[in-house]
């Protein structure tokens, strides 16, 4: 049985933590800061994170020490440094968390990854709805700006980060990462093709690094108390630390646990959010945010780290894990993922604008009983179209509802569609009124 | 006119980026506090302001949702429609809120006050049902919660029932779910 020591979630379970510059002090806060900055070098910060296993907590997973090492080692000129604080992928809301209730905790690990990729100037990209937490980094940062932990000099050495929190305005696509550079260069939020990658040309075309805030989150530990001491939590050698993961729907407990990774989802679910929240039993599950396929009770025991929740067909993602209850419809719940993005596709690539019109437009007509048996081939064939054939990777995220759903339940298309058709044979037919 | 209203405050935001044209969403947000929408001659305005075309602010505001481009209600309801918000009853709430109001989502009551949209996920998936209002999140709706924001916001223009920081569940010992 691991230990269950919370790492980024431990000064706020404190009473009467506020998150405040001296509570953050407190607890050891900016203690990494003064140890790394001008003693330790970059490239050894760099290879410290490599070394940790530390791995993106956006969703996509990357090593960011790998991440980071991609930067062009000779190049001349600024490098920039981006906070992917644009948590919107639905069943996600630890973000959210770590900015409101912990901001220097975050602010620490910016300055710590600012100073390893050579970036003077960092900017946090935080959702535009997300006001609380932007006027909350805002205090923090006039705070560690007075206290010289951010801007010129940091701590009376030579080096300087800058930081800045700048806001998003609604756009689901910004989370990812290129077309937020868009969205921070003042445009529409449509992502880049890649390569060339933001690693060379990035913000501003310049070479740039872009890490969640999790991610960022944990750099000051890693560097207190060493790679190795990462390295050993968790699921290693490929799932290192832990994870917070949202747990959202049926449960009694809703909310963020802090976990280390490689627990299961039978543990999280049952022990930490409370298990079921009535009598019905779990039906299914959504492992990691919106864009991960759906998972089945058979699929309770499966290990939450990268490569076990691969293997069995979804992805860990952005450790949203939202629950659902016997009675509650595949369908409907494929549907209503697939609303949101109909809602959310750029409307770059023509797959994805006019894939997602038309799949919505489908799975409407079959929750409304209007389906025809036809459908589900069309919806399959749409999926197919859509998956792999767009410059990012909402593509193939807004296939994995219903690809997923009708993997494990097409019996539950089957039935409403076949409802729709016995409706038909019955209704009256009246000469010149047939429809 | 913003630039000589705003001046500092444009001052400051043009300083935070070596390319003017960052600040532009920024520029919008300020327009928009300042008239409840982004008006046509703010845009033509910013776009002075950043040296840019008034197509090219034109085709960055129309592409982001929070951005208004229309006049909303003085008191902008958003409720999360998304599936974690559903499993937990938001439909209930949109339901609620347009008897309540008399207006479906996408309407504005005649006195100009609520405005009612329903939004995808809003980050908040652990305390739903929720909604947005203007800047501030609501959750764990019911309908009594819901009548009494709406009679806050009627009468003192703002509600006790808003969120804090957020942290959910709460840790042990600490109280305060409103």
């Amino acid at each position: 049985m691991p230990t269950h020591e919370p790492i980024l979630l431990k000064n706020m379970s404190q009473p009467g933590y506020t998150g405040s510059l001296s509570d953050y002090e407190k607890t050891g806060g900016y203690q990494a800061l003064r140890k790394v900055l001008g003693k330790i070098a970059p490239a050894d910060v760099t290879t410290t994170v490599m070394k940790s296993g530390l791995r993106g907590r956006g969703g996509a997973g990357f090593p960011t020490g790998v991440k980071w090492g991609f930067l062009p080692k000779d190049h001349q000129g600024p490098r920039y440094l981006c906070c992917n604080a644009d948590e919107s992928e639905p069943g996600t809301f630890k973000d959210r968390q770590l900015m409101e209730r912990d901001p220097h905790q975050l602010l620490e690990g910016i300055v710590l990854a600012g100073y390893a990729i050579g970036a003077e100037s960092a900017y946090i990209y935080i959702r535009g709805e997300m006001v609380l937490g932007s006027q909350i980094l805002e205090r923090a940062l006039a705070e560690a700006r007075a206290a010289g932990y951010i801007g010129k000099n940091i701590l009376g050495t030579e080096i300087t980060v800058d930081v800045w929190v700048h806001r998003g305005a609604g756009a689901y696509i910004c989370g990812e990462e290129t077309a937020l550079l868009e969205s921070l260069e003042g445009k529409r939020g449509l992502p880049r093709v890649k390569p060339p990658f933001p690693a060379t040309h990035g913000l501003y075309n310049k070479p740039t690094v872009v890490n969640n805030v999790e991610t960022l989150a944990n750099l000051p530990h890693i560097m207190n108390r060493g790679a190795e001491w990462f390295a050993a939590i968790g699921s290693p050698p490929k799932s290192t630390g832990t994870r917070i993961f949202c747990v959202s729907g049926h449960v009694k407990r809703p909310g963020n646990y802090e976990v280390p990774m490689g627990v299961t989802f039978r543990e999280l679910i049952d022990e930490h959010a409370g298990g079921m929240r009535g009598e019905k039993p779990l039906k299914a599950f959504i492992p990691g945010g919106a864009s991960a396929p759906f998972l089945t009770p058979d699929h309770l025991d499966v290990k939450m780290d990268f490569e076990s929740v691969a293997a069995a067909g979804s992805m860990l993602g952005s450790g949203g894990v939202t629950v659902m209850e016997e009675g509650t419809s595949m369908v409907w719940a494929a549907l209503r993922l697939m609303e949101f993005f109909y809602h959310e596709s750029c409307g770059k690539c023509s797959p994805c604008r006019e894939g997602s019109s038309w799949l919505v437009q489908t799975m409407r007509r079959i929750v409304a009983k209007q389906g025809r048996p036809q459908d589900l081939d069309t919806l399959s064939d749409l999926c197919k179209n859509i998956a792999g054939r767009t410059v990012c990777a909402f593509g193939d995220a807004e296939v994995a509802p219903i690809m997923s759903t009708l993997k494990h339940w097409r019996h539950e298309y089957v039935t409403l569609i076949h409802e729709a058709e016995m409706a038909n044979l019955i209704r009256p037919v009246t000469v010149g009124a047939r429809n | 006119m913003l630039r000589e209203k705003y001046k500092s405050e444009i001052d400051e935001l043009l300083s935070r980026y070596p390319v003017k044209r960052s600040a532009l969403i920024p520029l919008l947000y300020l327009a928009q506090r300042e008239e409840g929408y982004i008006t046509e001659a703010a845009m033509i305005e910013i776009a002075g302001i950043l040296k840019l075309t008034p197509p090219q602010v034109y085709e960055t505001a129309t592409f982001y949702t929070m951005l208004n481009l229309k006049k909303v209600g003085k008191f902008h309801i958003q409720v999360c429609k998304s599936l974690m918000c559903a499993l937990v009853g938001s439909d209930t709430v949109v339901a609620w809120l347009k008897s309540k109001l008399g207006i479906a989502p996408g309407g504005t009551t005649q006195d100009g006050l609520f405005t009612l949209s329903t939004v995808e996920c809003l980050a908040a998936c652990g305390t739903g049902p929720m909604m947005q209002i203007n800047d501030d999140y609501y959750e764990r709706l019911t309908e009594q919660k819901v009548d009494q924001i709406l009679a806050d916001l009627r009468t003192i223009g703002t509600s006790s029932l808003k969120s804090g920081p957020y942290m959910w569940p709460l840790p042990v010992g600490v109280t305060g779910d409103k």
